[in-house]
C-alpha cells in the first residue's frame, strides 16, 4: 500500500523539490498568509539567507496527512488548527518540540510560562489566537444595536436572517451561552445529552432563518449584501471588512469562540533544521507583534500584547480589535481539541441529520 | 481453415484459381489465412503500443489511486497494526469471551508500546470510528503509561479510567482486531453493530447517509428531466436554423460552459439571493411586497437552478449533434401521409433523436450525482448532496475510510445505474456528438 501510494502522490509532489536553502511553508493563503510573509518570512529571509516559499492550502493538516502517509514529505513547516496538531502528534506524524528551545521574552521570562495556555502542545507551537465572533450590520439596527450572544437568536427585537457555520463546532457553544449557560460549563454541557439536545433545541428557534456557511468569506460577504443582518465570521476577516473596506459592521465579542494556529514540522521534513530555525523566528515575541500590523489576530505570546502597535494604514490601534484583549475574553469559549477529538464525528453526524429534517 | 469454405470470397477465389484442395496460399506457398492473421496481430500490436502511454497514464492517474482509495473503505489496520498482541487474544478466543488476565496483560503491552512508538493516536482514531468517545481514552491513557507499567494490569487501568471495563469497548476492539471490516460500509447506510455484534439502525437523530444518497439521486433525476425540457427545444433550434444563425446560438450555449464553473455559480447566487436581483425585480414590478422576498437559494431550489443551468451544455451537446443528422424528409413524408405536426413528431421525429437523448440524460445524470462545489455554496442545508460528506469526511473529520465508503456506494449505485440503462435502452444507442 505504501509503495503504491508514493506513486500516485509523488506526481503532485514533483511541483515543489525544495534545496537546501530553501524551506517550504504550508499555511492558508490569503489576508492570513500575507501577514505571515510580512512579518515572518521577509526578516528570516534578511537574517539567514534562507528562501521561504509559501504554499496555501484549504486547511494545511490534509496534505500534511498524505504527504507523510505517503512518506513523501515536502513541506517543513505545517500551520495548522490544534486539534490536528494533537491528533496528528498522536499518529506520530509530527515532531515534538521542546518549550526550552524557544526564545524566552525579551523580559526574561521563559517560553512555557510567556504563551497563553494551550498554545505550547507536545508537537506543536502557537502563533497566532483568532476568533469566531458576532458581527451584525449597524445600519440595520438602528434603534439599537444587539450587544449579547442572546440576541442573537432574537430575531423578533432584532429581525432579519442570521449567519451560521455549517458545523456543530461553532455553533452548538453559540446556543448554549445564548441559553444562558457560562462560557467554562460549555463542555461540560456539551458531554452530555441534555446538553446537546438544550443546544439543538435553541437552535430550532432560528433554523428556518438561518444561512449556513462554509468557507471563511462568505460570512462577510453576506453580510455586505445584506443577505444577512447579523452572522459569525472569523474577527480577523470582519476586521479587514471593517478597516480596509468600510464597511458598516460591529462586532459582538460576547460568546466569542476562541481558537488557535500552530506551527508544526512533520518527521521526515526535507530541512528539519532550517524548519526548526523558521519556527522559532517566527514565534518569537517581536515577530508575533509584528504579525497583528497585517491582520487582526492576537499573538499568542503575552509579552507580544504590548508590542502590538498601528494597523498598516498606520492610524488604527490594534489593541481593541485582538481576540485577547480584556473585553474580548470577557464571556470567551476556548476550544476543546480533546472534547472534539473525541466527539466530532458523533456530532457532525447528529448536526447534519438535524439540519437535513425539516 | 475450416471456416475458409464458409468465406464467399474465399470460395469465389478458390474457383477462380482453380486449386483443388480449396486453400489458398500467398507466394511463398504459406495459407493465406494464416498469413493474414499474422499481419493482423502485428498491426494489432503496433495499435496497442500507441495506446499504451495512454493506458498507462489511467493506470497511474486513475485506476491505481481510486483501487487504494476504495480499499481503505474495507481496510483499515489502525488498530490490528498497532495492537498485535491484544489482536492475538482476540484471534484466539470466541466472540462474547469477558476479558481475562492474558487480555489485560496484552492490553496493557500494546499500549505501552504504541504509546511509546506514538502510534496510540491512530488506535485511538480506528476505534473511535466505531465508538464515539473513545479517542481521548486511548490518548490519555497512553499519556500515563508511557515508559512501561506495573502490574496488576486490569486493576490499574481500571483506575486510569474505568471505561476500560465496559464490554461494548472490548466488542468494538474485537470488531478492529483484523484489518477487513465492513463497519464502514454499516455506517454509510445508517447501521452500526451492538454489543453483541448484531447489526441495528443507529438513533433516528444520527440518521444521515441514507436520507442524502435518496435525495442525491432524486434531485439528479429533477435535474435531468429539467436540462431535457430546457434543452430540448434548443437543440431543436439549433438544428434547423440556418449555419450562421445557428453557429451564432452555439457560442451563446458553450459561452457559459467557457466560464469557470466558480463563476457561474456565484452569480447565481447574485441573482437568486434575497437582496438579489431577482428578488428586487419582483419587489420593483410590486409582484410581491418587500417584506415577502422570496428564498430561492441556500436551499433546494438554489440547487436545482444552478447545477440546471450549469449542466444544460451536456444535454443540448448530444442532442444537436443528433439532431442534425435527422433528415427532414421523415417529417415532411409523415406529414404527407396524414400525419398531425404532433403525431409526426411523436412517432417519427423524437424516436430519432433517442440516441442523443439517452446520451445527454447519462452525462447529465452521472455529473449531477458527483456535483459537489455546487451544491456546497448554494445548497444551504436541504440541497447538500452525499458528495458533501465525502468532502467533508475527506478533508474535515480526515476519516477517508468513511469517505472510501460513501464513494464506493455511489460508485456501485451509478454502475448499477449504468447497467439498468443498458438493459432497458442498450448502450450501443449512446450517441455523444
Amino acid at each position: 500500500m505504501k509503495t503504491t501510494l508514493i506513486l500516485s502522490t509523488a506526481l503532485s509532489g514533483l511541483a515543489f523539490g525544495a534545496s537546501a536553502q530553501e524551506l517550504n511553508v504550508v499555511s492558508w493563503g490569503g489576508a492570513y498568509e500575507v501577514s505571515q510573509v510580512e512579518a515572518y518570512n521577509k526578516p528570516f529571509t534578511a537574517e539567514t539567507g534562507i528562501t521561504v516559499n509559501m504554499i496555501a492550502a484549504d486547511n494545511p493538516a490534509t496534505p500534511l496527512r498524505a504527504q507523510v502517509e505517503a512518506g513523501n514529505v515536502t513541506g517543513d513547516v505545517f500551520d495548522i488548527e490544534v486539534s490536528d496538531a494533537i491528533r496528528l502528534c498522536d499518529e506520530g506524524a509530527l515532531v515534538e518540540i521542546d518549550p526550552a528551545d524557544l526564545p524566552a521574552a525579551p523580559d526574561g521570562t521563559a517560553a512555557a510560562d510567556d504563551f497563553v495556555p494551550g498554545a505550547l502542545q507536545d508537537c506543536a507551537v502557537a502563533n497566532i489566537v483568532w476568533g469566531t465572533v458576532i458581527a451584525y450590520n449597524t445600519t440595520k439596527f438602528e434603534d439599537g444595536a444587539p450587544t449579547t450572544a442572546a440576541d442573537f437568536f432574537d430575531t423578533e427585537t432584532y429581525p432579519g436572517q442570521r449567519g451560521l457555520p455549517r458545523n456543530p463546532k461553532r455553533t452548538l457553544y453559540l446556543a448554549l451561552i445564548a441559553d444562558g449557560a457560562d462560557a467554562d460549563e460549555v463542555y461540560d454541557l456539551l458531554s452530555t445529552d441534555e446538553g446537546v439536545d438544550r443546544a439543538f433545541a435553541k437552535l430550532d428557534t432560528i433554523k428556518d432563518q438561518t444561512v449556513w456557511w462554509e468557507a471563511g468569506a462568505q460570512p462577510v460577504q453576506l453580510l455586505a449584501d445584506g443577505e444577512v443582518t447579523m452572522t459569525t465570521a472569523y474577527n480577523g476577516r470582519v476586521f479587514d471588512a471593517m478597516v480596509a473596506e468600510d464597511q458598516p459592521f460591529e462586532i459582538i465579542w460576547d460568546g466569542q469562540y476562541m481558537d488557535m494556529d500552530m506551527f508544526v514540522i512533520p518527521v521526515d521534513a526535507p530541512n528539519p533544521e532550517a524548519a526548526m530555525e523558521y519556527l522559532k523566528f517566527a514565534t518569537d515575541t517581536q515577530r508575533l507583534a509584528d504579525q497583528a500590523r497585517y491582520i487582526a489576530y492576537g499573538p499568542a505570546r503575552m509579552s507580544s500584547a504590548s508590542l502590538v502597535g498601528l494597523y498598516q494604514d498606520d492610524e488604527t490601534e490594534m489593541a481593541p480589535h485582538m481576540p485577547t484583549s480584556a473585553a474580548a475574553l470577557e464571556n470567551a469559549v476556548l476550544d476543546d481539541p480533546e472534547f472534539w477529538a473525541d466527539h466530532s464525528a458523533e456530532l457532525t453526524e447528529r448536526f447534519n441529520s438535524w439540519l437535513a429534517s425539516s | 481453415m475450416a471456416n475458409a469454405a464458409l468465406d464467399p470470397h474465399a470460395a469465389i477465389a478458390t474457383t477462380a484459381s482453380g486449386v483443388g484442395s480449396g486453400l489458398l496460399t500467398t507466394e511463398d506457398g504459406k495459407p493465406l489465412a494464416r498469413a493474414l492473421v499474422r499481419s493482423q496481430r502485428r498491426a494489432r500490436k503496433r495499435a496497442f503500443l500507441l495506446v499504451l502511454p495512454l493506458l498507462a497514464f489511467i493506470l497511474v492517474t486513475f485506476v491505481v489511486p481510486i483501487g487504494q482509495m476504495l480499499t481503505r473503505s474495507f481496510h483499515n489496520d489502525g488498530f490490528s497494526a498497532n495492537m498485535p498482541q491484544v489482536s492475538a487474544w482476540f484471534a484466539e478466543t470466541e466472540r462474547g469471551t469477558p476479558p481475562d488476565e492474558a487480555a489485560w496483560t496484552a492490553l496493557a503491552t500494546d499500549l505501552v508500546a504504541s504509546a511509546d512508538a506514538r502510534s496510540i493516536g491512530v488506535v485511538g482514531t480506528r476505534i473511535n470510528y466505531d465508538m464515539p468517545g473513545t479517542r481521548s481514552l486511548f490518548t490519555s491513557t497512553g499519556r500515563q503509561v508511557r515508559g512501561g507499567m506495573e502490574p496488576p494490569y486490569q486493576a490499574n487501568l481500571l483506575e486510569i479510567n474505568e471505561d476500560w471495563g465496559d464490554p461494548r469497548l472490548w466488542s468494538v476492539m474485537r470488531e478492529a482486531s483484523t484489518p477487513l471490516t465492513a463497519n464502514f460500509y454499516l455506517a454509510s447506510m445508517d447501521r452500526t453493530r451492538d454489543e453483541t455484534g448484531a447489526i441495528q439502525q443507529v438513533e433516528e437523530q444520527q440518521r444521515i447517509y441514507a436520507t442524502l444518497f435518496w435525495r442525491t439521486f432524486w434531485l439528479s433525476a429533477v435535474i435531468t428531466a429539467l436540462t431535457f425540457i430546457l434543452g430540448f427545444p434548443i437543440a431543436h433550434l439549433l438544428a434547423t436554423l440556418p449555419m450562421r444563425k445557428s453557429n451564432l446560438l452555439m457560442i451563446l450555449v458553450l459561452l457559459p460552459f467557457w466560464t469557470s464553473l466558480l463563476v457561474r455559480t456565484t452569480s447565481w447566487m447574485v441573482l437568486l439571493q434575497q437582496q438579489g436581483v431577482v428578488n428586487d425585480i419582483l419587489v420593483w414590478l410590486g409582484v410581491i411586497g418587500g417584506g415577502q422576498r422570496l428564498q430561492m437559494i441556500y436551499n433546494q431550489t438554489g440547487t436545482i437552478i444552478a447545477m440546471t443551468h450549469i449542466l444544460l451544455p451536456f444535454m443540448i451537446l448530444p442532442l444537436y449533434s443528433v439532431m442534425r443528422t435527422i433528415n427532414p424528409t421523415y417529417v415532411r413524408a409523415a406529414r404527407s401521409l396524414g400525419a398531425t405536426s404532433w403525431t409526426a413528431f411523436r412517432r417519427v421525429y423524437f424516436p430519432q433523436t433517442l440516441p442523443g437523448l439517452g446520451a445527454g440524460a447519462m452525462l447529465v445524470f452521472i455529473l449531477a450525482v458527483g456535483y459537489y462545489i455546487t451544491p456546497a455554496l448554494v445548497g444551504g442545508s436541504s440541497g447538500m448532496l452525499i458528495s458533501n460528506m465525502i468532502a467533508q469526511h475527506m478533508t474535515g473529520t480526515l476519516n477517508w475510510s468513511m469517505a472510501a465508503a460513501l464513494a464506493a456506494l455511489l460508485l456501485g449505485a451509478v454502475l448499477v445505474l449504468y447497467w439498468v440503462y443498458d438493459r432497458l435502452v442498450g448502450v450501443d444507442n449512446l450517441k455523444l456528438g
